[in-house]
């Protein structure tokens, strides 16, 4: 199971840096978009006030939920395609946890379609109530698989990891739940200024502005937490210049304050975006060359090393990934600027 | 229960639920297209309106088959993770490019179908239906040559303990995955139709809407009778491959024991553990032809597979069964439709008849799935890897908390699903609130 496939410094190995840093971005990328629908859907019982207000909540995202959630599809199936090895290891060794996120991505799917469908206060206040939990339950559980992987799995000698559920459910897990749950509200909060106009909006606002300080102290207890409890960091000190990437959330951070108090609405959830994206890279910088570190031992890790396709493999999908992925990236800007308005009469579909 | 049994149930589960929602997507995202494009031409109205009926019982249809075909794509590595491990370096690729290609696609666009009806126009509009019914069909294409893979392996290499891809163009044209796909999108399209048919049907014995209904109706009947004959044409040829290259399912299919030359095709046939309880009405030489275009070809039969090559029998065998007599139903009722388009208020019985065959096309693909998944065993990828070599090593109890969980909700969310679809149906093209439910 654990053999190598490839020299350091080959062609093959150079091929599957390159997935590696794609593999990176589009997780980054998954938690960009997916995380303001998560994030309003979350914000859903707390925020709307009525049943305007909730429609107009559930139509802030409706146009884009299906397309963001398409880059957890192909996060997952690059990581199928490039990292066969790891793929097996990481979601049978997640089995769980990553099950309940499915479960709860399906219902939330199904609870945008359903629930304006009939008319029935029970009927829709059961999907709202499933609509928030199961937005609510995918942060807390991406965060949680994360944080673990980034601390590192306990693999074994075959690689397979023993995690269970309540094995990931460590102090050091569930601390980057809580921040995956922060930073999703945050995110969808600022959705929500640029898409809704009025009182849902002044309160999207105050949400969003009295946040802030909340994700600064705990990004920075989460940073030093990751510098005390895991590895993260030693790749950091090997090339000191991979600091650089802690820039892109810290002037995410900074950012976002000052737009907000410009009411610059846009340019803040763009910020969050950076904050988000480099929160993400900071992370995976740090695990290099792992996809998935051995925690406690190191020996064990699924590396590009031993986990990735074949180059032949690589070289196919990186052809594939060159030509469509910005094909992708053009028209869901095109979508996100013919439908990211403030939010009118006609705009209500679900 | 084991793990590996557990997780052949659990898989079977998952994707044959995903396929109730699959085929009315790629058969109705193209008709939906095709009302559009109608529209655009003639700037008739009820063009148009159909495209909204139609597109509105669509997207409940849709969200169920997005939401069910997202634990698919993890299941490989939850429960087959020896096989995404062994397998991987090419399965895996033709996983990613669906979702690259296609994916992505049909789900950016459809949420641009659905919130653009005022904002785009109507060429622009019905262009967004394109793009939808179009990347819907192109993901089977990718899906079914990943399932085309473990049905007739080319194009790899064992190295490295592993799998690996040397010939990806010799992957992509694999005949085995082409026979699949020229089979199930006109299934697909057969399911659109004979749902277009019997929701019109419905309509027209209620004398509801009676012009849009016939119109509908015109179209549904139309695609239905092409479709359905395509699908058993093309079903021949396929069978013809299947029986060169997966001898042993030809065999469980048929039940077929002993082997032959001019091998006889019974009519009725009774499987048994090792041989037929029951073997009547042969027809001489039909399995020979059927399989091989010729009467005296030699039939293997199964006594002459090791006992543990064997496909499961019972299964295999009444999968073929349903699904070809309900392929030779199929063109029969669409032929009378087609012809009685224009007279259909002088047979209220076929009226009548009509919304209860909208299942059939869906049990004879579910059929042709369990024939064709169940034929393969033991191999997950014939004749290279077994089922039992692929499995995770996981614990009995996670697969069964997760294979539990998942058929009570599929169940609830299924249900919900079907109903509103049926609501929908029932409430017609005219009226655009939401369905009211009697309280009490
Ligand atoms: C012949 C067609 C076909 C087959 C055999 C399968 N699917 Fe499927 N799938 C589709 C045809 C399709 C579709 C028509 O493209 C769907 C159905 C509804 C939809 O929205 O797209 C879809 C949706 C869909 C989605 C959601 C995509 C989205 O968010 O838009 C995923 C992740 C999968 N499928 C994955 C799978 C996997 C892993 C399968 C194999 C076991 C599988 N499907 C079998
Ligand atoms: C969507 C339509 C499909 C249906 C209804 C279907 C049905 C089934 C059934 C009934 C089984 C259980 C067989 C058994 O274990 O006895 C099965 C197994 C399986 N199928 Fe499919 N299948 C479908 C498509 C696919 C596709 C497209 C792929 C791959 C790309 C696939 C891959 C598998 C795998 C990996 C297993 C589990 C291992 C095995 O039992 O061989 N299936 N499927
Ligand atoms: C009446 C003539 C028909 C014949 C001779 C026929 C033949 C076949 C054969 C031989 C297979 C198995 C191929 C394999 O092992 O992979 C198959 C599979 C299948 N059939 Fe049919 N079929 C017929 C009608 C239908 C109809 C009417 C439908 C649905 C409306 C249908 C849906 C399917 C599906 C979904 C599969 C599984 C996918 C595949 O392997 O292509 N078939 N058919």
């Amino acid at each position: 199971m654990m053999n190598t496939f490839m020299e350091i410094g080959s062609m093959h190995y150079y091929l599957a840096t390159i997935w590696f840093v794609l593999w990176g971005v589009l997780w980054a990328v998954y938690f960009i978009l997916d995380g303001f629908d998560l994030g309003v859907g979350t914000l859903l019982p707390f925020m709307a006030k009525n049943e305007t207000e909730k429609r107009t909540m559930l139509n802030a995202t409706g146009p884009f939920w299906d397309g963001n959630e398409v880059w957890l599809i192909a996060a997952g199936g690059v990581t199928f395609a490039a990292f066969p090895y790891a793929y097996a290891q990481m979601f049978s060794g997640l089995y769980t946890a990553l099950m309940l996120l499915l479960f709860a991505l399906i219902v939330r799917g199904v609870s945008f379609e359903f629930r304006s469908k009939v008319e029935s206060d029970t009927w829709r206040k059961v999907w709202d109530t499933c609509h928030a939990v199961s937005s609510f339950l995918p942060a807390l559980l991406l965060g949680v698989a994360f944080a673990n992987i980034f601390r590192g799995l306990p693999l074994d000698e075959t690689g397979f990891s023993q995690a269970g559920l309540f094995g990931l459910l460590n102090p050091y897990g569930l601390a980057g739940g809580v921040l995956f749950v922060v930073i999703f509200i945050m995110h969808g909060a600022l959705w929500l200024c640029i898409r809704t106009t009025g009182d849902l909006k002044a309160r999207a606002e105050r949400l969003a502005i009295k946040l802030w300080p909340a994700q600064v102290v705990l990004t920075v207890l989460f940073l030093t937490y990751t510098a005390l409890d895991t590895q993260l960091f030693s790749n950091y000190f090997l090339y000191p210049v991979l600091f650089a990437i802690l820039a892109l959330p810290v002037a995410g951070l900074v950012l976002m304050r000052s737009y907000m108090g410009a009411r610059k609405w846009w340019l803040a959830w763009g910020s969050s975006c950076l904050y988000i994206g480099g929160t993400a890279l900071f992370g995976v910088a740090g695990i290099f060359p792992a996809i998935i570190p051995s925690n406690p031992n190191p020996g064990n890790s699924l590396t590009i090393m031993n986990s990735a396709s074949s180059s032949l493999t690589l070289g196919i999908m990186l052809g594939v990934a060159l030509v469509f992925v910005p094909l992708v990236i053009a028209y869901q800007f095109w979508a996100y600027k013919t439908f990211a308005t403030p939010i009118g009469e006609g705009d209500i579909h679900y | 229960m084991d793990v590996l049994m557990l997780s052949r149930l659990h898989f079977a589960a998952a994707t044959m639920f995903h396929f109730i929602f699959v085929p009315l997507t790629l058969g109705l995202s193209v008709l939906i297209a095709c009302m559009e494009t109608a529209y655009v031409r003639t700037g008739n109205e009820m063009y148009k309106k159909m495209a909204k009926f139609w597109g509105k019982i669509f997207l409940v249809n849709f969200a169920l088959g997005v939401v069910t075909g997202i634990t698919l794509e993890f299941q490989f590595g939850t429960n087959w993770s020896r096989y995404s491990a062994y397998v991987g370096d090419i399965f895996g690729s033709l996983l990613a490019i669906e979702a690259t290609a296609a994916f992505f696609l049909e789900s950016t666009f459809i949420g641009v179908w659905h919130f653009g009806w005022d904002k785009l126009s109507p060429q622009a509009h019905a262009t967004t239906a394109w793009l939808v019914a179009g990347a819907s069909n192109l993901s089977a294409i990718w899906i079914l040559i990943a399932n085309g893979f473990m049905q007739d392996p080319t194009g790899y290499v064992i190295r490295n303990g592993r799998a690996e891809l040397t010939d990806f163009f010799a992957v992509i044209t694999n005949p085995f995955a082409w026979l699949e796909f020229f089979h199930v999108i006109p299934a697909a399209m057969c399911v659109g139709g004979f749902f277009i048919m019997g929701v019109s049907a419905w309509h027209l014995l209620r004398k509801s809407n009676v012009e849009f209904f016939r119109k509908s109706f015109a179209i549904g009947t139309s695609v239905a009778l092409i479709f359905s004959i395509v699908t058993a044409v093309e079903g021949h040829l396929h069978g013809n491959h299947m029986s060169l290259v997966q001898p042993a399912k030809l065999a469980a299919m048929e039940s077929h024991w002993e082997t032959q030359t001019n091998a006889p095709l019974n009519l009725l046939v009774i499987p048994g553990k090792d041989g037929n309880l029951v073997e009547a009405l042969p027809i001489p030489g039909a399995l020979s032809f059927l399989a091989y275009n010729d009467v005296n070809a030699e039939v293997k039969g199964l006594n002459d597979f090791p006992k543990e090559d064997r496909p499961p029998v019972l299964l295999t065998f009444l999968g073929f069964r349903i699904m070809v007599g309900i392929g030779t139903l199929l063109p029969v009722l669409a032929l009378f439709g087609w012809v009685m388009r224009n007279r259909l208020d002088s047979f209220p019985l076929y009226l009548k008849i009509l919304p209860w065959c909208i299942p059939l096309p869906y049990i004879a693909i579910q059929a042709g799935w369990v024939l064709a998944e169940v034929g393969r065993q033991p191999w997950i990828v014939y004749g290279l890897m077994r089922t039992s070599d692929a499995v995770s090593p996981v614990t009995t109890g996670t697969v069964a908390f997760s294979f539990v969980l998942m058929c009570a909700l599929y169940t609830l969310l299924g249900a919900a699903g079907i109903w509103l679809m049926i609501r929908l149906a029932k409430k017609g093209p005219d009226d655009h609130s939401p369905i009211q439910v009697q309280a009490g």
